[in-house]
């Protein structure tokens, strides 16, 4: 078998959050009831004119600059034609020859090293419609709402090696997204779709191969996955002497395979032209800078802040910075109290967990600043101990109501009077005999599990660090008289 | 030059029934109306610069603000055919 490489490009179509749709004054809420968030702009109606959404403009501006783009003076759209009953004017409006960003690059840390992977554009259009199938009838059914959202398509250069690459590309971008506010970014409801584009090439080759692309890639595994079966499958068919034809494959998740859509059903024809009921619109340097300006902190610049700024090691920053709301929540509280390893620790090894076993996100908890911090502080001074502080969290998670409360109303005040956890030192003592007399015999780390003891019998409560050593201290007693 | 076979792709391409008749006829057509632009196309318009819009207008936007959109019942009102309000069309075979 000849050696092959893998060429991979990607396009990202994002969902933009604007309140209303590109072209006209329509909600975007996601939901609603079948059609009941058209107009006759957006229905394509005779006689109706589109208007551009001012805030798509700055979005796909925003976008743009953070893929270190360069922002186009002159943006105009275009009318991309083909007949679908998901399009009800037999057109898309997008942009063709003039999109609002061209020429950028994202870099991506994959198999490590960072890789620049270049952006040939990004560009603004209107979504399609949402058919369901329904082969008992006969018919789709058709609904508009999402007809006219605005989109920001993202289309990457084939600059990507591996489906590795691909994965990786995919979830840097995605950060990258998530923290200019543009979009949820949410692909389970569909914000944030991705396509491949693939082909293969003898290694040394400089032609690209014929490519294929890979559509219905519900998320980044699929992604990964979908690519690296057409891989072996385009491979498997160059070794059998076949040629690949270029052509559109749709991912079937089920059977992990890629399946050819009938090519009747996608001939590229689409006859691009100037879209006329739209102007032209003209980007002053003044307003790209301004945008450029505005751009928020993006997540390599919050890392290396981080870093400095609060002296965390690199893998916890890295592990704050991947979760923008995580991020967020960490400096509010460095804010609150100015203990920042303490605060990464706690969010790093309780607070995440306990949020993925919720499968929320931070802002999704009733979860306060104040209460947080709190909570740490408590059980830094010995109020708490560990355990006891882990739960007082779970409970705030759920409730919202502060530790002082928490911890009256489920009886967690740590015991730290010497006489009642003498009391309990005295039961643990005389019920494991053995391992006193162990301990006696030179088994210090024996102590550790009648700490253990001591703890179960208060339910957590007690300061375990106080009981070992009113144990150590009992037992030299013990062992000296 | 049209020939029949780009007037049958083009009526594929927008989902047109052509009888052979109509074909004929549209062949014809559509070779006129290039004609006519080839003789556009004899026009100096060294001089002219290359334009996507005829009004001299620039930077139209609209702000981002909901406004009412049609009910269901209007959306749909002129669907040939609808149910439960969507639009029901001849089934498309993805």
């Amino acid at each position: 078998m000849k050696n092959y490489e893998t060429v991979i490009g990607l396009e990202v179509h994002l969902q933009l959050n604007t309140q209303t749709k590109i072209f006209c004054g329509c909600s975007t809420q996601f939901g609603r009831e079948p059609n009941s968030q058209t107009c006759p702009v957006c229905l394509g109606l005779p006689g109706s004119l589109p208007v551009l959404n001012e805030q798509v403009l700055l979005s796909g501006m925003t976008i743009g600059l953070a893929l270190n783009c360069t922002i186009n003076s002159l943006v105009k759209f275009d009318r991309k034609n083909y007949y679908y009953p998901d399009l009800p004017k037999a057109y898309q409006i997008s942009q063709y020859d003039f999109p609002i960003a061209k020429e950028g690059f994202l870099k991506v840390e994959t198999g490590g090293q960072v890789k620049k992977m270049g952006i040939i554009r990004a560009h603004m259009e209107e979504d399609a419609g949402k058919l369901i199938h329904s082969p008992e009838t006969k018919s789709s059914l058709v609904d508009y709402n999402r007809t006219g959202v605005p989109l920001v398509e993202i289309v990457s250069a084939p600059d990507m090696r591996s489906a590795q690459e691909a994965y990786d590309y995919l979830t840097t971008l995605k950060l990258l997204l998530s923290y200019l506010d543009v979009s949820d970014c949410d692909m389970e409801k569909g914000s944030l779709r991705c396509d491949a584009n693939v082909s293969i090439r003898e290694q040394g080759v400089q032609v690209l191969g014929t490519k294929t692309e890979l559509k219905n890639l519900n998320s980044f595994r699929a992604v990964k996955n979908a690519i690296d079966f057409e891989v072996q499958r385009q491979i498997q068919t160059l070794e059998a002497g076949e040629r690949i034809i270029q052509e559109t494959r749709l991912w079937n998740e089920e059977k992990q395979i890629t399946v050819s859509m009938r090519s009747k059903e996608e001939a590229h024809d689409y006859r691009y032209f100037p879209e006329p009921d739209l102007v032209p619109f003209m980007i002053e340097t003044s307003m790209a800078e301004k945008a450029r300006q505005a751009l928020p902190e993006l997540p390599t610049e919050k890392l290396t802040r981080f870093i400095n700024d609060y002296k965390l090691s690199l893998y916890d920053a890295g592990v704050l910075v991947q979760d923008k709301n995580l991020a967020f929540f960490f400096e509010a509280c460095v804010k609150a109290w100015n203990n920042p390893k303490k605060i990464t620790n706690w969010i790093i090894s309780i607070l995440k967990q306990e949020l993925n076993a919720r499968r929320l996100t931070i802002a999704q908890t009733k979860l306060s600043i104040t209460h947080f911090t709190e909570l740490i502080q408590k059980v830094e001074n010995g109020t708490l101990n560990n355990l006891t502080g882990k739960e007082v969290l779970t409970h705030m998670l759920d409730t919202g109501k502060d530790s002082a409360t928490l911890i009256q109303e489920k009886g967690l005040t740590q015991v730290s009077d010497d006489a009642s956890l003498n009391t309990i030192i005295d039961q643990v003592l005389a019920e494991n005999a053995d391992i006193v007399h162990a301990i006696k015999s030179g088994k210090e780390n024996a102590i550790g599990f009648l700490v253990g003891q001591c703890m179960k019998k208060t339910q957590g409560k007690a300061n375990p660090k106080k009981i070992g050593e009113l144990i150590k201290g009992r037992i030299h007693n013990v062992s000296s008289s | 030059m049209i020939t029949k076979k780009d007037v049958q792709y083009i009526a594929h391409l927008s989902r047109i029934h052509l009888t052979d008749e109509e074909t004929e006829k549209l062949t014809t057509t559509l070779e006129d109306i290039l004609g006519y632009i080839e003789k556009l196309n004899t026009l100096d318009v060294s001089t002219v610069k290359p334009t996507s819009h005829v009004l001299p207008l620039q930077n139209v936007f609209r702000r981002d603000l909901p406004r009412p959109s049609l009910s269901q019942a209007d959306a749909i009102k002129s669907a040939p055919e609808s149910h439960k309000g969507s639009f029901k069309v001849p089934q498309v075979i993805e």
